[in-house]
């Protein structure tokens, strides 16, 4: 049986053409991209996590998902500040569940964008944004620019679908009415593909956004700015020549912007370009998000509770401070004392002074597959698919909210979504923390 | 002068957030009072008992309180300050002295980051380390440091003076990165060496690094030079390249970065 126009649950382009067949001899994904595929074939894999494990005498062991859930629980409601890490391979609804847990227990929540674009969306605050839809960008843009990112292996549908080789109402010739400058410090798959290529030295974006900034202002950088960025004022010239001359120009910035040295300082350096390049002509940027659902959590604590990551609500009421409510500063400070987990390898991706205090705190894990975070946990809950086991919605880079529909069901009894799962989780806590007070 | 011994009882788990510790919350409280005075940890609310053994020195006018021991894992000590003194002994946790107004406090050890956030007036001492964003805005606040001094014997790390309008910040030491960030007024005076990013997006007010820039901020253009200039009240020998940015921010930026020639 052939299932239609379903959404791809892998990176932040969210794809939602994407056919599937299920076959006797397996699962046939078509328009995915190899990235994308291969987390269609997740749903027969032999790694999948099928039943609930609890650690016991240093073993993951089986167990009924009642006493799974209820040692979660046991979990939550005894701990005095659990962080809660809700990563972004799953549904918005999945992720407000998780904030109203965190809400209720004083805890902090914080999620993938902590560690990835994270520093653009504190670049956001402090200069404000001129965006746009990806189909905006699609039908207009004549100039395209990647910004510490590389598409064609990051997000391989992204220059095919949206921003470069597509014909928009505007750009009727697809890629012959684009121009595209990739800036990158490698000589990568996307800068070999682009008609200029600005190829700084490693973490000098914010050096390289303020001499672009001072030549728009009518002032020569700093000689040294050459020498440091490693890009000639002639160069950075051409540049600007090319975006002010555009009719509607786009920055895609990758995480080589937000996440080299200078983070959130870069990011806004480029927002003031942007608003600055608005002067001259139409120019909007946007964040190539990584994974499929990162904006999703953004999104909704920003609309639940203000802030769009790293939530404490130690005092009842959130209050949001990088560097100290945020996830990986609060491991290394060691200022937690239990953690959940869903849908996100923590132990693989985080300092590994982080990574280790996880393994001396109670934690618990909800995932598909099992990981470094799964292996180290107390408690893990088997978790779903969003996209191909459940319905749900996930925000797409350009902050579209896009609701997926599943072409089948939870393999499980017990839950029907991580949604679900987080909602059996919030009532036992409850129940505990009511019973207790 | 009264004065309020707090000597901190052992080492402490979660963070603690202790705004309670300020002179003017504690001042005409009977010891017994000042115990029961409730701080934070996670969401929890207890005692100053419990993190504390508190003496309690009674005499005239203003309070002094002396913290023994060792305060790093203790947050927001002398936040909204007004009057009096705060003298710590080692080192102390984030947000010390945040939203200050008058007084002074001393920290003969390190001190966390958000030092000195957003005051306003005052003296605060810092004799070793500082941590990032000394006297700099609230996030997604424009405005930092407005008023009173912030000395540090040490280092500091990054942001240090961010969106500063008033006041004056020294370090006798290093800082690291974006140090004066969107300052507008006040001084902010580096004996040593700062990394990059120094005066990024700054429109007014005074920085001054004596000991040199690694990486210098693009948008910085030169007016001239000076000898022996004052800053910071004194006469600062040598020959002084000046200055003016940041013009990545603005057309017409009046901030002035003083550099050693
Ligand atoms: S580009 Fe991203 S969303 Fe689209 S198919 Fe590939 S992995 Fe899936």
């Amino acid at each position: 049986m052939m299932f239609r126009n379903l959404v791809c649950p892998v990176c932040g382009a969210s794809c939602d053409d994407i056919q599937v067949e299920m076959t006797a001899e397996g699962i046939v994904a078509k328009n995915a991209c190899k990235m994308g595929n291969a987390k269609f074939q997740e749903l027969a894999s032999p790694h999948r996590i099928r039943q609930p494990l609890i650690c016991q005498g240093g073993e993951m062991l089986p167990s009924g998902w009642e006493e799974a859930l209820d040692r979660a629980a046991d979990i939550l409601a005894s701990s005095s500040r659990p962080l809660i890490f809700i990563g972004s391979e799953t549904s918005c609804e999945a992720m407000e569940v998780g904030l109203h847990l965190g809400e209720y227990l004083g805890g902090v929540v914080d999620s993938n964008s902590t560690v990835c674009h994270g520093p653009t969306a504190m670049g956001i605050q402090e200069a404000g944004r001129v965006g746009a839809t990806a189909g905006q960008s699609k039908n207009r843009a004549d100039l395209t620019v990647y910004w510490g990112s590389n598409p064609l292996e990051s997000m391989p549908r992204h220059m095919s679908r949206y921003a470069v080789y597509p014909r928009g109402y505007w750009t009727r010739r697809g890629r012959f009415d684009r121009t595209v400058i990739t800036v990158d410090p490698r000589r990568s798959l996307t800068a070999e593909n682009s008609d200029l290529h600005i190829q700084l030295n490693p973490n000098t974006d914010f050096e390289l956004l303020s001499a672009l900034l001072a030549l728009l202002h009518g002032q020569q950088p700093h000689p040294s700015a050459e020498e440091v960025t490693g890009v000639a004022i002639r160069q950075m010239e051409e540049m600007l020549e090319l975006m002010k001359g555009c009719n509607y120009g786009v920055i895609y910035a990758g995480l080589g912007m937000a996440s080299s040295y200078g983070k959130h300082r870069n990011a806004e350096m480029a927002f003031h370009l942007v608003q600055e390049l608005n002067n001259h002509t139409k120019f909007v940027i946007g964040a190539l998000r990584g994974h499929c659902n990162v904006a999703g959590f953004n999104q909704v604590a920003s609309y639940l509770y203000g802030y769009p990551f790293g939530l404490d609500f130690s005092r009842g009421y959130p209050r949001y401070n990088p560097g100290e409510f945020t996830a990986v500063d609060l491991l290394r400070e060691r200022d937690v004392d239990a953690a959940l987990v869903v849908c996100a390898d923590l132990v693989s991706h985080f300092p590994a002074d982080c990574a280790s205090y996880l393994g001396e705190i109670p934690m618990i894990c909800i995932d598909i597959a099992s990981c470094p975070t799964t292996m180290l946990s107390d408690v893990v809950l088997p978790g779903v698919i969003d996209a191909m086991e459940c319905d749900g919605t996930f925000y797409r880079l350009d902050d579209v909210p896009i609701y997926f529909q599943p072409f089948t069901a939870s393999p499980f009894p017990f839950t029907a979504s991580n949604q679900h799962t987080l909602q059996q989780l919030m009532e036992r806590v409850r129940g505990r923390k009511e019973a207790g007070s | 002068m009264t004065e309020i011994i707090l000597e901190v009882k052992g080492p402490i788990g979660l963070t603690v957030e202790a705004e309670a510790v300020c002179p003017h919350r504690l001042s005409g409280l009977a010891p017994g009072e000042i115990e029961a005075q409730l701080v934070w940890q996670g969401p929890a609310q207890l005692p100053l008992s419990d993190f504390f053994e508190v003496e309690v020195r009674e005499g005239e006018g203003e309070v002094r309180i002396a913290i023994e021991g060792d305060a790093s894992r203790i947050k927001r000590i002398g936040q909204g300050m007004r009057s009096g003194c705060i003298e710590i002994d080692g080192s102390c946790g984030m947000h010390l002295g945040e939203e200050m107004e008058g007084g002074s406090i001393l920290v003969r050890g390190n001190a966390g980051s958000w030092a000195g956030m957003e005051m306003r007036g005052g003296l605060l001492e810092i004799e070793g380390d500082a941590g990032d964003h000394v006297g700099s805005a609230h996030r997604g606040s424009w405005r930092g440091m407005s008023g009173g001094e912030i000395r540090i014997g040490g280092s500091a790390k990054s942001q240090l003076g961010g969106g500063m309008i008033g006041g004056k910040i020294s370090v006798a030491r290093d800082v690291q990165n974006f140090c004066a960030i969107r300052q507008s007024g006040g001084l902010i005076l580096v004996h040593g060496r700062a990394v990059r990013g120094v005066g990024a997006e700054m429109t007014g007010g005074v920085a001054a690094v004596l000991g040199g820039i690694e990486r210098f901020s693009p948008g910085f253009v030169e007016t001239g030079m000076e000898e022996d200039p004052v800053l910071g009240g004194e006469k600062r020998p040598g020959t002084f390249i000046r200055y003016c940015g940041d013009y990545a921010i603005s057309k017409n930026p009046k901030g002035t970065l003083f550099v050693r020639g």
